[in-house]
């Protein structure tokens, strides 16, 4: 198997992984401080994508729908938390649960009724819509160059915020015990709407990424929350670092599975088994790794409550 | 002031009574359970049917075969149970006399039996499941397009022709992709170095791109309808693929939904298909003239194929006399021929067309418009590889 293959494998996974931290870090930390099950949280993934391309296509700068999406869904989860998260903060999980679902249909409907069903078209900046050449013999999509370095830059910035400022001792702290927290002047509240906040402007970033690489169409964010979620359950909840981890183990797991394994079934099987087991098996390769993790470490990689 | 609206109220009871008068003298209403994929990744597709399947009652004066039409629409949303629920809504229901629209083979064979054994025609405007085509086929059924491995035999031919030793290919793994590459396979005599199915509606190809750069094919066959066409062939380009290896598509993945989404990169891209813009033939150019007319954009082959169930539709009747219950009058008519937006169209005994399939290239117009122009013909008067094996009279 070349070496280049394998290679540009990993960066397609290492891209995808990199967008999924940024959906997953945002839930992690809701998860973890205020005990909420945020399922609207692909719903604000979609809107940063239908901002992004509705305000690239006014503007005619890609990057200009980039910035103006991320400030119009921060402000759209400023009002979602003051509205409607903050009544089901005490609530037991299932409230949260039907309460965040409906978020979903609530927004999906009304993207609907203002875009309409058919897909919107976002595309990649011109400037980037070719390959560069990394290596002899490997070419990579500038696009998707730009999208991995985004990632990186953020999570670095996202680590550096959450374990060298005041702040983001706070969000540790609120984290691990959120009553300690509180009862040593954290001011958790506030705290917890900024986190929200960024956290949807996160996820703004990573729709607005992924709208050229996928498409932005009604119900493109649940497709990616069942993954978020299955990232920040392998890392442990509430942990930024597990999220990280865990995102990147299903961006590589699920590209090296969809890559390699009808390959790997080709020897093993006859082609018309492999052909049909190969696409099938990788489809729920990722949830068997979550399944053996949790058999390992039913906390997660990175455990936060004691 | 009282008096006026006494006569308001007589006027109006007047009207209405006139007019239910007239409607138990008429003829009755023609009701069409149209279900079809209206959001998503595939809303393009159905849309157009939809939107020239109306275009062509229109143009038959809001009846079809003498009767007047009533349309009932749902969107399957591309999910079998959503179809399901939706067709048998249309059955106990609205009672509707014919069952059309499906874009996709799945979704067909998820409520093709509900359709069949409620005694209702199913007519195809697209999906053409090799399933109904050889065993299963069924008097109930009948495809105005073509049978899902026709376009794709086309460009095996077309592979086989250009000298294309080595090919990788790749379809969604689902009944028309396993179709699809079967029909490739069958017409191709080069070799096929990897066949790669992916899951329905996957929109990022990164994974596969890196395979077919690693392969190093001297062409790649890809069927991708859709959304997920839009996204392989950008991706494509953007991997820098297109001047390093050719690229063949089926007519779905080069028509004008897909080429307004991706533009200029589809320039030169070789496809198959058995409608095109320029037929010359005076149905087609009504359709295609008035299609931009009322709608704003290129008709594709789907609007196509929506026009051309409505005429088979109104064909059918006319030789009933609109009396549906004439089930084997009303499919050997259809069978036996009828003017399309592609000239005369007949069918084989599993109600799937003998038809022409013919090459077009993606091109740019002095103007700067991309379209796809028709280059030659690759089939003439082909059939389904199936038709052996239905046992219909």
């Amino acid at each position: 198997m070349p070496v280049s293959l394998v290679l540009e494998q990993l960066l397609n996974g290492l891209q995808f992984g990199l967008m999924l931290f940024l959906l997953s870090a945002g839930l992690t930390l809701v998860l973890g401080m205020m005990d909420v099950v945020n399922l609207a949280q692909g719903s604000l993934y979609m809107l940063g994508a239908y901002f992004a391309a509705t305000l690239a296509a006014a503007s005619g700068s890609f990057w200009a729908g980039l910035a103006g999406a991320v400030l119009a869904t921060a402000l759209v989860a400023l009002l979602l938390e003051v509205s409607v998260l903050r009544r089901v903060y005490g609530a037991d999980h299932l409230t949260q649960v039907l309460a965040t679902f409906a978020l979903i249909l609530v927004f999906n409907e009304a993207v609907r009724a203002i875009w309409g069903p058919q897909a919107l078209l976002l595309s990649v900046p011109p400037e980037l819509a070719r390959p560069v050449t990394i290596l002899p013999g490997l070419s990579y999509s500038a696009y998707r160059l730009t999208v991995i370095g985004a990632g990186v830059v953020l999570a670095v910035g996202m680590f550096l915020f959450i374990h060298r400022t005041r702040v983001g001792m706070w969000v540790r702290a609120g984290a691990s015990n959120r009553r300690m927290a509180q009862a040593m002047g954290v001011p958790i509240r506030r705290v917890f709407t900024g986190v929200f906040v960024t956290g949807a402007a996160l996820s703004a970033v990573a729709g607005a990424l992924l709208g050229p690489i996928f498409a932005v169409q009604v119900g493109m964010g649940e497709d990616v929350l069942i993954l978020a979620f299955v990232a920040i359950v392998i890392g442990g909840i509430g942990s930024v670092k597990g999220s990280l981890v865990g995102s990147l183990l299903v961006g590589v797991v699920d590209t090296a599975g969809r890559a390699f394994l009808p390959s790997v079934f080709g020897l093993l099987f006859a082609p018309e088994v492999a052909s049909n087991l190969g696409p099938t098996v990788a489809s729920v390769l990722i949830y068997l790794l979550m399944a053996v993790v949790l058999f390992v470490r039913p906390q997660g990689l990175f455990p936060v409550h004691g | 002031m009282r008096s006026r609206w006494a006569v308001g109220v007589v006027v109006v009871l007047a009207v209405s009574l006139l007019a239910s008068g007239m409607a138990g003298g008429q003829a009755r209403t023609l009701r069409i359970g149209f279900v079809s994929t209206l959001s998503g990744g595939g809303a393009a597709l159905g849309q157009d049917v939809l939107d020239a399947f109306q275009l062509a009652v229109r143009h038959l004066g809001g009846r079809l075969g003498g009767l007047p039409v009533e349309v009932l629409t749902a969107d399957d949303q591309l999910n079998p149970d959503v179809a399901r629920a939706a067709v048998e809504r249309f059955l106990r229901r609205d009672r509707v006399d014919l069952v059309t629209g499906i874009i996709f083979s799945n979704v067909l064979l998820a409520v093709g039996d509900l359709v069949f054994s409620s005694g209702v025609f199913y007519i195809s405007p697209n999906a053409g499941p090799s399933e109904y085509a050889g065993e299963q086929c069924n008097l109930h059924f009948l495809n105005v397009a073509w049978q899902n491995d026709n376009m794709h035999e086309a460009m095996g031919h077309y592979a086989t022709l250009k000298n294309y030793e080595t090919a990788f290919i790749l379809a969604p793994n689902y009944p028309a992709g396993r179709d699809a590459l079967a029909g490739f396979k069958r017409f191709y005599k080069g070799r096929v170095v990897s066949e790669v199915y992916t899951r329905l509606g996957q929109l990022d190809y990164s994974a596969e791109i890196a395979q077919i750069r690693a392969a190093r094919p001297r062409a790649v066959y890809a069927f991708y309808p859709g959304a997920m066409g839009v996204n392989f062939i950008k991706q494509y380009a953007e991997a820098g693929l297109m001047q390093q290896v050719q690229l063949l598509v089926p007519g779905f993945s080069a028509d004008a939904d897909v080429i307004r989404a991706v533009g200029k990169p589809m320039v030169g891209v070789f496809n198959s298909s058995h409608w095109a813009l320029e037929l010359f033939n005076p149905i087609n150019r009504r359709f295609v003239e008035d299609f931009r007319r009322s709608y704003g954009r290129v008709p594709t082959l789907y609007a196509a194929q929506g026009y051309d169930t409505a005429l088979a539709i109104d064909h059918g009747l006319r030789a009933v006399a609109g009396d549906l219950g004439r089930k084997a009058d009303f499919r050997k008519a259809i069978l036996s021929g009828f003017d399309s937006t592609r000239g005369r169209v007949r069918f084989s005994k599993n109600g799937y067309p003998i038809q022409d399939y013919y090459l077009r290239q993606v091109v740019e117009l002095p103007n700067g418009e991309i379209v796809n122009r028709l280059r030659g013909t690759i089939f003439r008067n082909h059939a389904d590889a199936y038709v052996e094996k239905c046992r219909l009279p």
